[in-house]
């Protein structure tokens, strides 16, 4: 791979340009997941479970069946009873029979909002009136909410399937703890005897949603000869693909998936809750059908990610440098394993070059939905913890926040706790760009404080197809696997339009269905401008060799001696002939005569992806009197790699931090005694509005992955990581209140104050 | 129980279509008059993705009755534009780059309009809580509110 990211000689890449797909979304003529029709198609809806926990005794459907109008109910009967399996497909490990059975529950229900049957009917109110015809016997079970509850000795057991994996001996009981995991690396113990200061405490995190303002929408059929058609909001249409063909036992050559426009999914539309059943219920029906979910099935029926309890300890010597530092996490997966606890013990301490470190994790079942991946997940949980407690530690040592983790900090040959070490990276360079703002030494008013905390995320790379195709007229059409979820299109099109040398505006990009390009992995991990960017940027170089022997074909000379500059071929030097530029334009419309069309389509592996780091920089001002939190100003510091399109990436910078203020102040799950969720709405779940924020400056610092052809690094997940502990550190500032616990809402800073107050009241 | 006949303009044009009673606005537009590019994203007037201007003043088309649409002015995201030319508040979005999934897009383009139209020079505070009732979960409203700077500024012939 050859490095052409140097950007004095970028053109197009580093601009901003309008994104290919803009005018449709600002007129309302983009197809969104509910958007999106087929002829002839009926409406389809699931019955979900009233109970956090029960046996399904019965489900009978007679009269469901009966009423006119209704033209199909499946149950788990009408789906495959498929074995434990698995894999990766989407951004993480899956078991197919766990998402099978999350799509539709078939002895038990594990959560409030559990699926246990599904109706297709005409029109919606008959849909609806279907659905309370269905007869479902429950044996009611205790149930458990909380995540330590759930590990305590008696606790309800959601499977009796389930030992904890990573214990020796295996146990012979079952257990909600399905996996115990550890990372280690040197001798914690060791580190704390050369400590002079010692902070620790235990912190928790509320499970947040991620809240895409699109609820998941689809509509499917199968024809009599088992073709498939599913139309779907996603993150992946190959995802959507893999999970349908493997819960339903369908070819995959039979499933063809067109991905309508998404609207967000920061993680959560990694995985299927609808599109099996609507398939299911066109098989019964013999009619395409259209399942849309509503705000409440959002929140009560897909997956948040995970709450948790953090407790860390970490040790320094007086003069800074960190000697030890050790946490234990315990994640709440929801009903199936799979909570992000391996990133999160990974993340905790990655930003810092340590000797001894011990992370010890547990991933434990609950009733709850199972949780799905939000953005860099786990990362923003442990940290949280971990980078209040390096703040804690600055201030016993008397240090600035940013020299001690300066002092400290990871850089190339760094070792991390799971063992890899670190390639190059922008850590450092983006600590003394902090340090460099001016909102670092900004003067603070009566009752402000500010706070610094950082983050670090792997990114990914891994499977991706990206096409480049020369138009008759010399315009070029690129095609990838991957939905565009933030502005990927233009990354694609000016990554293109950069190798070929031709304007932007004269290359489009597409995202064409599962049978009409080559497999892609979801649009997460923040893969898509590092990996399916890889993809367009080698197949755009094929192409230009394509161009240059045609050139040679048209001269009549070698095609060594042709150059490519410019969007045109030119004689390589003097000795290669007195030629005439040949643009791009002039060699499409000779392509008949020099071997036929001229395109190349690359599917790549990727390899090499460069971890991200973050700083950012919180300024708030707490209410004593009512524990309100206001945000005045924010700067949020990264290490991009290489901005391909500087708006887009800044925008996924402030919109990660943005969650993360949410995540730090509003949004939790919140259960009554029943397990019911209480604030199934945007009213009572409370995402960020305008009005609470102000300005979010992002400051890219470009340290480029020297893995990549224009050096990019993921952008997308880094930003979530630091918020929390910014806004933590920045109440602690404004106060001097101990906050622990997530979120930190006006009832829960008010009584800190309080709290704080005590003392003195009581002297 | 059978529809009710319901006679209104919409984005200039006089329109008739058949409403069931209970039946909102926004479900009329989605699914009757195929304006889809109004958004469903809650269904109970909490996130703005379906706001349109009704006799001009900003609404939540699904918090209006289909049948209450009668006699009145409806404006939607498909009016904004005039034919093949933008509105500026639509080209100063994709300048700023103030969309990212686009779904929120359309609702704060009306609510756009709908402030712009009361108040052409609104300052940031003004702006931002005129559209607190339009939720964005991917921009983090920087570039949102710097769209609406932009595009007041342009409309005052700046």
């Amino acid at each position: 791979m050859t490095f052409i990211g140097n950007k004095s000689d970028l053109r197009v890449v580093g601009t901003r340009p309008v994104r290919p797909d803009g005018v449709d979304k600002v007129t309302g003529r983009a197809v969104y997941g509910a958007d999106a029709t087929m002829p002839g198609q009926i409406i389809g809806k699931v019955l979900r479970s009233p109970h956090p926990h029960a046996r399904i005794i019965s489900i009978d459907t007679s009269k469901a069946e009966k009423l006119p109008g209704v033209k199909g109910v499946i149950t788990s009967a009408d789906i495959p009873n498929i074995p434990s399996e698995e894999a990766f497909v989407g951004e993480g490990p899956m078991n197919f029979r766990d998402l099978s059975l999350n799509c539709m529950a078939r002895d038990k229900v594990l959560y409030e909002g559990h699926v246990v049957a599904a109706v297709a009917a005409i029109n919606d109110a008959v849909a609806d009136a279907a659905l309370k015809l269905i007869d479902v016997k429950y044996e009611v079970l205790p149930h458990v909410i909380d995540v330590e509850e759930a590990m305590a000795p008696g606790a309800p057991i959601l499977h009796d399937t389930l030992f904890t994996a990573g214990v020796t001996p295996k146990p012979t009981t079952p257990s909600n703890v399905a996996k115990q995991v550890r990372f280690t690396i040197g001798d914690v113990e060791a580190g704390f005897k050369q400590a002079d200061v010692i902070v620790e405490q235990t912190y928790t995190t509320a499970p947040v949603h991620q809240a895409y303002i699109e609820p998941h929408a689809c509509v499917a059929a199968i024809a009599a000869d088992g073709q498939v058609l599913i139309t779907a909001s996603s993150q992946g249409h190959f995802m959507i693909r893999a999970y349908t063909a493997k819960l339903l036992g369908i070819d995959i050559a039979n499933i063809r998936v067109t991905n309508a426009e998404i609207g967000g999914g920061f993680g959560g539309k990694t995985v299927v809750y609808l599109e099996p059943l609507a398939v299911a219920l066109s098989k019964k029906s013999g009619r395409p059908v259209k399942m849309t979910m509503t705000r409440e099935d959002v929140f009560r029926g897909t997956g948040p990610t995970s709450g948790g309890t953090i407790w860390v300890k970490v040790g320094a010597t007086k003069d800074g440098k960190i000697t030890a530092a050790q946490t234990v996490i315990k994640l709440q997966a929801g009903a199936f394993p799979g909570s992000p606890i391996n990133p999160a013990l990974m993340c905790a301490f990655a930003m810092y070059d340590l000797a001894n470190v011990d992370t010890l994790g547990y991933d434990v079942v609950s009733n709850r939905p199972k949780v799905a991946a939000y953005r860099a997940p786990g990362a923003p949980i442990s940290s949280f913890a971990a980078e209040s407690a390096i703040d804690d530690l600055a201030r016993k040592l008397g240090m600035d926040p940013i020299e001690l983790r300066l002092k400290n900090a990871a850089k190339q040959g760094s070792k991390t706790v799971y063992g890899v070490t670190h390639g190059v990276i922008g850590y450092e360079e983006v600590l003394n760009a902090a340090k460099a703002h001016p909102h670092w030494t900004a003067p603070l008013g009566k009752n402000q404080g500010r706070g610094l905390a950082t983050g670090f995320w792997f990114n990914i790379g891994g499977e991706s197809t990206g096409g480049v195709f020369i138009n008759e007229d010399g315009t070029a059409s690129v095609v990838t696997g991957s939905p565009d979820i933030g502005g990927s299109r233009a990354s694609m099109a000016m990554m293109a339009a950069e190798v070929l040398g031709i304007p932007y505006e004269k290359v489009r990009a597409v995202i064409p269905d599962t049978a009409s390009i080559g497999f892609t992995h979801v649009t997460g991990g923040s893969r898509v401008t590092y990996a399916t960017g890889m993809a367009v940027t080698q197949a755009a170089q094929a192409v230009v060799e394509d161009l240059k022997k045609r050139a040679a074909m048209i001269w009549d000379i070698s095609p060594e001696a042709v150059e490519w500059k410019d969007g045109e071929a030119v004689p390589a030097g003097a000795n290669a002939g007195g030629f005439d530029p040949l643009p791009l334009a002039a060699i499409a419309l000779k392509a008949a005569k020099t071997g036929g069309p001229i395109g190349s389509e690359i599917s790549v592996n990727a390899q090499g992806a460069g971890p991200g780091f973050g700083a950012h920089i919180c300024d708030v001002e707490v209410d004593p009197e009512t524990g309100h939190t206001t945000i005045l100003r924010y700067t949020a510091v990264q290490d991009v790699g290489r901005a391909i399109h500087p708006a887009y990436v800044e925008g996924q910078i402030q919109g990660g931090a943005v969650q993360g203020i949410g995540w730090a102040l509003n949004e939790e799950y919140i259960y009554n005694k029943k397990g019911h969720m209480d604030n199934a709405g945007f009213l009572d779940y409370r995402i960020p509005v305008a009005s609470d924020l102000p300005m979010i400056e992002a400051v890219l610092v470009e340290v480029p992955n020297t893995r990549h052809p224009f050096g990019v690094r993921g952008v997308g997940e880094v930003p979530i990581v630091p918020p929390m502990a910014a806004v933590r550190n920045a109440i602690r500032g404004a106060l001097d209140l101990e906050l622990f616990h997530l979120p930190m809402s006006p009832p829960r800073v008010r009584a800190a104050v309080d709290a704080a107050k005590a003392p003195k009241a009581a002297e | 129980m059978s529809k009710i006949h319901v006679e209104t303009t919409i984005n200039g044009e006089p329109m008739e279509f058949l409403a069931n009673p209970g039946e909102s606005l926004l479900d009329a537009l989605r699914n009757t008059l195929n304006l889809t590019g109004t958004k469903e994203g809650c269904g109970s007037g909490d996130c703005g993705a379906c706001t349109v201007i009704i006799d001009g003043r900003m609404t939540c088309s699904c918090l209006v009755l289909a049948v209450e649409a009668g006699g009145h002015e409806i404006t939607t995201i498909e009016g904004i534009a005039q034919g093949d030319t933008l509105h500026p508040i639509q080209q100063k979005f994709l300048e700023n780059a103030a969309l990212q999934c686009g779904f929120c897009t359309p609702g704060f383009i009306v609510a756009t309009k709908a402030l712009l139209d009361k108040n052409p020079n609104p300052t940031e505070t003004e702006i931002r809580f005129w559209l607190a009732g339009n939720l964005c979960r991917c921009t983090g409203y920087d570039k949102i509110v710097r769209a609406v700077q932009d595009a007041a500024a342009e409309m005052r012939g700046g």
